[in-house]
């Protein structure tokens, strides 16, 4: 029985995990327009390089937020919250 | 002659100083830290705990190995500076003047004139960002991969970016919760604290998510060595061939791309944000009208 609920602690562990990850989607589409832009405008002012890659960078940054976010869900996810969950239901049961 | 003898001997001695934290750093993991068995991310780990009957403070690698990093920084700072003149070009002065200039180009740049006095600060967080990242070169535990770190920046950015908020009047800084509508005055102040948790998680998450693929990536190849070249006789069977080559290219991006990259963007949006808090044209109008008052009331 304890073995049962420990397989699906760490199996729902690792779905919740997976399915955060889903949000990678929005900033992997987010940043490949960004530099499209920026590939854009470079060609359009060859002149305006640099400061177009440091906004550019700044912007991927910033749209990378929700994609870190899950990220960070799903490590402590992975490798925080199953630890803890069967530390308090092995302590729990005896 | 005598007297270059000892400039350079305090050349040495201060170069040598820049590189020994890091030596300490290395003799300290090896001495202390046990290595981990497999895929483990278990976040810092504890030298001892401060007891200090109020409260107990766990001193761990992310603070001791962040020391590391001030003290090599403070000495490399002390080395490039060290017996600079007007006038003679040394090598030394000409890096020390070009990082000083670079830094304060890219504050007037971005802030404007009035905040060029935060020039050493965006310079001591963006050093102090890199450098802690770059230890994970060494094998060290970088301090920035630990949210309490990442997270306490943030929060010297929040209070920064407060101040200059409250510099136009505590009656304005409240009033502008209220904008552009009372009704949306929760998100407001939601967006108001998401700018530190976002800033200290970007940082945090980047670093990490770097440490956590470079541990999953060597863990792989080794599992797959053992699979392929298992059935070579002896020790040399055990040692994992494949591991050679392939991290050292992730470790390009993850640690030195991702790390330098990762400090600049702390570093812009500091300046940014702090920046864009300031409202100077309410804040000349409110000094303007003090010192009208003022001028009324004392005449």
């Amino acid at each position: 029985m304890l073995e049962l609920a420990i397989g699906i602690i760490l199996g729902c562990c690792a779905l919740g995990a997976g399915l955060a990850m889903i949000a990678g989607i929005g900033p992997g589409i987010g940043e490949g327009n960004a530099v499209a832009k920026a590939c854009e405008a470079i060609g359009r002012q060859p002149e305006s390089r640099s400061q177009v890659t440091t906004t550019m960078l700044m912007g991927c940054a910033v749209a990378e937020t929700t994609g870190l976010y899950a990220l960070i869900i799903a490590i402590f996810l992975i490798f925080v919250v199953p630890g803890r969950f069967v530390r308090l239901l092995v302590e729990n049961i005896h | 002659m005598k007297g270059k003898k000892t400039f350079r001997a305090v050349d040495i001695i201060l170069l040598s100083m820049v590189f020994l934290p890091i030596l300490a750093g290395i003799a300290l993991k090896v001495l202390y830290v046990p290595a981990p068995e497999g895929i483990d991310v278990t976040g810092a780990f504890i030298f001892f705990t401060a007891e200090l009957g109020f409260a107990s403070i766990p001193i761990t690698e992310a603070q001791v190995n962040s020391w590391l990093v001030i003290i090599s920084v403070f000495f490399l700072c002390l080395y490039l500076t060290h017996g600079i003149r007007a006038g003679v070009s040394t090598r030394r002065q000409l890096a020390a003047e070009w990082a000083v200039e670079k830094c304060e180009g890219l504050i007037s740049e971005n802030m404007g004139e009035h905040f060029s006095g935060f020039a050493p600060f965006i310079a001591a967080v963006m050093v102090l960002s890199a450098l802690s990242s770059l230890m994970s070169l060494f094998g060290l535990f970088p301090p920035t991969s630990d949210l309490n770190v990442a997270a306490g920046w943030a929060i010297l950015v929040f209070i920064l970016i407060t101040y200059y908020k409250m510099k136009c009047g505590p009656v304005n800084y409240l009033k502008s919760f209220a904008q552009p509508v009372p009704f949306l005055t929760p998100l407001n102040v939601i967006s108001e604290v998401a700018t530190p948790v976002s800033m200290a998680f970007r940082h945090f998450g980047n670093i990490l998510s770097g440490t956590v693929v470079s541990a999953l990536v060597a863990a792989g190849l080794q599992g797959l060595s053992h699979a392929l070249l298992g059935w070579l006789p002896g020790k040399l069977g055990e040692i994992p061939f494949l591991q050679i080559g392939l991290p050292a290219v992730l470790s390009v991006y993850f640690d030195l791309f991702s790390s330098v990259l990762q400090a600049f963007i702390f570093a812009m949006l500091t300046m940014l944000y702090v920046a864009g808090a300031f409202d100077y044209e309410t804040y000349s109008k409110r000094k303007e009208k003090k010192s009208n008052k003022s001028v009324t009331y004392g005449g």
